[in-house]
């Protein structure tokens, strides 16, 4: 195989160890990569869509997942297949760019290679394939932009944004509540958008939850959660107007950061000590006072005495504060993060209107809420829910609905969800294809194809007849002239996506053609597969 | 061409009805191995654990069985955890809340297998759960503004939950102890101010609640045993080695004399912190950590009661019984606030020695001593005492209360049935399922007692259909009884969270379809 001779007819080796590797090659190799990436495909293409299933995935730990959702479940699947794992890497992408349709960008990807099968069995050359393929993604994207819709919202007006979130939560298992789950999310989303830059910084979000009680109780905190409560048992559990020090240095003894020591060796020295150290920790309660702060929230442990002495002078403190939740604590109360007593001032601390201590449930579980701040610009959305999974589930739903929310924010076009894009779009390649003369015709032909595999997924998923419910839409897309027709997930009796209020971002539905045209691009231009074999 | 395989070695992925199939068979497995101990008749588990000496744990409770179960299969666990979710959250109804979601999904099995979707069962569910909520919404009794009925309800709901633990015999006797020691929380849910002290000899008859604070410690030797009017100075401060902490500081010298000269001083410091001590005018002081003897020593020269190592619990209660604060400094005597008590005294319970106060300041706290036969027995008790404590805590917050004795479910089964009726489609099906479910739990109450369950349940049912009726399974006569009358109750917040969690579990398990099992992570061999 991997033998080569040279001039004189001598044998050479190319691939060092050829013995212990396996090797694919050409055609091989192409089929094997394919049949790959449609088995990931597989595995999610149940999950599309409103009536879609959920998978159970067990981690090597033991620990049980629930989820529909794409990126996590390929992110736990923990694959081998080195095809496979691109198909994770894209629906990763998907995730981290858009944050909503994961799974659609896999079985999109899916069929785009099952399409390309056919075409190789035809005898047509890979490249070619992927060339088609490039430019029908173009068709489409050019299409989308073209059916897509502008639509208006403001701080009063959310009702468009919260019916996106809501079509990006149907498909989850918290669909039982997804009005009020998206009317949260469009609420925090906004009030940390910054309009005027149409940006979102989504940091500013904190997704909390805390299992117990039911999912209706989940709610918006316009402040800051912290899993911690107050470092003495006896401190005040409510502070109005608080003005937070917050603290990255510890209330305990000073430790130098170098390796000398402080040697005692007489009396005098030992009593000198002693002395500083009960005047140390005096000193840093002192100065926290002086500034005039209410409530000091420090990162780091407190010793017991100086525990004591907060306590003493009426200083509310909580310690062990993460690094994350520090910082977000900062920008919501306006404050600054002081690294040292010293540098402690008045304008750097943080305000707060009210700052309380929750319980919940039977066991002394606490959480500190802090409301009101200066700067209402991080929000924290406390879930509740009947179980650990469900909370993670909702945790991730969340997500997705604020991502959808941000997009909209910063792109406000739309187009119709249930499957109604893709069908027009792949009226639209269709049509185009015939305008192109060389093999690539076949190639888009395929890609319109399997544009209408996904609403065919839908339909599959939905419980109606995927082949029939497809070709009727289709034929009312082109005979009303009208690209809002889709599935009818639902039942609800109508298959205008516009009347049901289905819709999706345009850069998610575009972004989800592009991504998948490109994976498929990359795998179908391997030809050789060379992997160390198992021994 | 054989497909590639994609997973790793070990992993396996179940898909469609296979997978299906192994989440009901797991559901339902650990639902028929903790339904027996559902109801007063009830059997308990004995469970061994594997860790050394092979513990022995008896018990009824349905979260404490689940927690010890080493589970491989992912249902169940799903199970598993809501049963400890509703223990963390309510503290009762855990094994109900199992049984009830066994049920729904063994219902929903006989659905999927008559070909209707998970989908379709889901959202039928979902709405029989609102109706059944609903239709116990309409029955509760809320007796917030009648605090003397109030009572009584407390006093009913606490023994119910009491009558299916090992406590039944006296639940009059506990029920009332759970009450008092609720009553005094004054509306906190901090159960932590209930202190459970188990003492093995005599019987569980003996036990008591007591309005002080009982610290389980021993005075030291030479200190008074008794003292009046005591003045309580609480500490978390170190009695011991009082190092110096600053600078990483230690001690380094050259000669012996230097050491002893060194010594001295430690120990003068040692002197004068507990003369600051002293200078509180206290005549009792308790520290968190340990006292060494020479300052006990000085404690006991100075007439003043001395205890040590108090854990930290104890410590914090104590300091929230006798209204002090927990000091750990001691250069401003006049600004801290000291703890009262009427009398410090030495009891005996048993054979051990333990520190009484007695005529504390703020009555929010208590102890409750148990006493019993062995140590099974009162790690039992301890855990069906907490179960009620649990329960009436969350009642005084939510002060609804509903009749039980499987009177609930027949009511909720009701309004389901007719909603079932009402609707068309295939949903009606899941609807009518979700009924069967809710009336396996007095079938299994019924069965638990060895009585007939289909006659009773059938009595009970039609004695339902007549409007405003109080029935419910007596598993004492074994008849069909006036559950208002009986003085079986239970909490309205119990109820609603079994309902909507078992829903929610079943729910999550019938929308699987497929389950992967990644390969279990490879262990560092040890051998």
């Amino acid at each position: 195989m991997a033998l080569a001779f040279d001039e004189y007819g001598r044998p050479f080796i190319i691939v060092k160890e050829q013995e212990q590797k396996t090797r694919l090659r050409g055609i091989e190799a192409q089929k094997a990569n394919i049949s790959a990436g449609k088995a990931v495909a597989r595995i999610l293409r149940t999950s599309l869509g409103p009536k879609g299933m959920d998978k159970m995935l067990q981690s090597p730990d033991g620990d049980v997942t629930i989820t529909n959702d794409g990126a996590t479940i390929l992110e736990q699947m923990d694959v081998d297949n080195q095809i496979a794992k691109l198909m994770v890497e894209l629906s990763r992408s998907q995730d981290y760019e858009i944050g909503d349709g994961t799974t659609g960008v896999v079985v999109m990807a899916g069929a785009l290679l099952e399409q390309a099968e056919r075409l190789l069995e035809r005898g047509i050359h890979p490249i070619r394939i992927a060339e088609g393929y490039e430019m029908a993604s173009r068709i489409a994207v050019e299409h989308l932009d073209h059916i897509a819709q502008k639509f208006d919202f403001g701080p009063t007006n959310i009702e468009p944004l919260v019916q996106t979130c809501m079509t990006t939560l149907s498909s989850k298992i918290v669909n039982r509540c997804k009005r009020p789950l998206a009317e949260i999310a469009v609420k925090a989303v906004l009030s940390v958008a910054d309009l005027e830059r149409k940006d979102v910084n989504l940091d500013l979000i904190k997704v909390e939850g805390k299992v117990g009680g039911k999912l209706e109780d989940t709610e918006l905190v316009y402040g800051i959660t912290v899993d911690k409560d107050m470092s003495h048992p006896q401190m005040p559990k409510k502070i109005e107007d608080a003005k937070i020090a917050i603290l990255t240095c510890p209330f305990e003894p000073p430790k130098p950061k170098t390796k000398h020591k402080v040697d005692i060796d007489t009396v005098e020295k030992f009593q000198t000590l002693r002395q500083q150290e009960q005047k140390y920790f005096d000193d840093m309660v002192q100065k926290c006072k002086d500034v005039g702060a209410t409530l000091v929230i420090c990162q780091w442990g407190f010793d017991d005495e100086a525990n004591h002495l907060l306590m003493h002078r009426n200083l509310p403190a909580v310690r062990w504060v993460g690094g994350v939740e520090l910082e977000l604590i900062a920008i919501a109360t306006g404050g600054r993060i002081v690294p040292r007593f010293q540098e402690l001032t008045p304008e750097k601390l943080g305000r707060a209107g009210l700052v309380r201590e929750k319980s919940f449930g039977t066991t002394k579980d606490k959480m500190l809420y802090i409301e009101h701040c200066a700067n209402s610009r991080a929000v924290t959305i406390f879930i509740r829910g009947g179980n650990k999974m469900m909370i993670e589930e909702t945790k991730r739903s969340i997500h997705d609905a604020l991502c959808v929310a941000r997009n909209l924010i910063r792109n406000n076009s739309i187009v119709y969800g249930g499957g109604s894009a893709e069908i027009s779009c792949s009226i639209a390649v269709e049509a185009a294809a015939d305008k192109y003369p060389g093999v690539e015709q076949y190639a888009i032909r395929a890609f319109a194809d399997a544009l209408d595999s996904v609403s065919i997924a839908l339909a599959e998923n939905s419980g109606l007849q995927p082949i029939e419910t497809l070709s009727a839409v289709k034929s009312q897309q082109i005979k009303e002239n009208n690209p809002h027709f889709g599935i009818d997930c639902n039942d609800v009796g109508t298959n205008d996506m516009r009347e049901q209020n289905v819709f999706e971002t345009l850069i998610g539905k575009q972004q989800q053609i592009l991504l998948a045209t490109q994976v498929v691009k990359m795998i179908l231009k391997i030809d050789d597969v060379i992997s160390p074999s198992d021994y | 061409m054989a497909i590639e395989k994609i997973l790793k070695d070990d992993a396996s992925e179940e898909k469609g009805e296979r997978a299906r199939m192994a989440s009901f068979v797991g559901a339902i497995a650990i639902t028929d191995l903790v339904k027996t101990t559902l109801g007063p008749k009830g059997m308990d588990k004995i469970l061994q654990s594997t860790g050394r000496g092979n513990e022995v744990t008896v018990t009824n409770d349905g979260a404490t069985i689940l927690k010890s179960l080493h589970i491989d299969n992912p249902a169940a666990k799903v199970l598993i955890d809501i049963s400890k979710v509703q223990d963390d959250e309510v503290g009762d109804g855990t094994t109900s809340v199992v049984v009830l979601a066994g049920e729904l999904l063994r219902e929903a099995e006989k659905l999927v297998a008559a070909k209707i979707h998970p989908m379709t069962i889901i959202s039928g569910y979902r709405m029989a759960a609102e109706c059944a909520r609903n239709a116990l919404l309409q029955r509760v009794v809320d007796n917030k503004e009648n605090a003397e009925k109030f009572k009584s309800d407390l006093m009913k709901i606490a023994m119910t939950t009491l009558s299916s633990k090992i406590l039944s015999q006296d639940k009059e006797h506990f029920a009332q102890l759970a009450v008092d020691a609720v009553m005094r929380l004054k509306g906190s849910t901090n159960l932590e101010a209930i202190q459970i002290i188990k003492k093995p000899g005599g019987s569980l008859k003996d036990s008591f609640l007591d309005e002080g604070f009982i610290l389980d410690k021993k005075i030291g030797l030479g200190q008074p045993k008794r003292i009046e009017n005591a003045k309580i100075l609480v500490a978390n401060t170190a009695m011991d080695t009082d190092k110096v902490k600053i600078y990483g500081a230690r001690v380094r010298v050259d000669s012996m004399s230097k050491v002893a000269e060194i010594e001295g001083a430690e120990k003068e410091k040692m002197r004068e912190k507990v003369k600051k001590i002293l200078g509180h005018g206290i005549n009792c002081f308790v520290n968190r950590q340990l006292i060494y003897n020479f300052p006990e020593e000085l404690f006991a020269d100075a007439g003043i009661l001395a205890i040590e190592h108090a854990d930290f619990d104890g410590i914090e209660r104590l300091a929230l019984v006798t209204g002090g604060e927990i000091a750990s400094t001691f250069d401003n005597p006049e600004s801290v606030k000291l703890g009262h008590c009427k009398l410090i005294e030495e009891i005996m319970i048993g054979e051990d020695k333990l520190i009484h106060f007695s005529g504390v300041e703020m009555g929010q706290a208590c102890t409750i001593v148990l006493r019993g036969a062995s140590h099974h027995v009162l790690d039992e008790a301890e855990r069906s005492l907490h179960d009620a404590l649990c329960v009436l805590s969350q009642t005084v917050n939510d002060t609804r209360v509903l009749l039980g004795g499987g009177w609930p479910e027949m009511v909720m089964a009701k309004e389901v049935d007719e909603l079932a009726r009402k609707t068309p489609g295939k949903k009606s099906h899941a609807i009518e399922a979700f009924s069967r479910a809710l009336v396996a739990i007095p079938t299994i109450i019924a069965d638990n007692a060895g009585l007939d369950s289909a006659d009773l349940v059938a009595k009970l049912r039609a004695e339902h259909h007549k409007e405003g009726c109080n029935a419910g399974i007596d598993v004492i006569s074994g008849s069909v009884g006036d559950m208002a009358e009986l003085g079986i109750s239970e909490a309205f917040k119990v109820k609603q969270a079994v309902l909507l969690s078992a829903t929610e579990a079943a729910e999550m398990i019938l929308r699987v379809d497929e389950i992967i099992t990644c390969a279990p992570r490879k262990r560092e061999d040890r051998m």
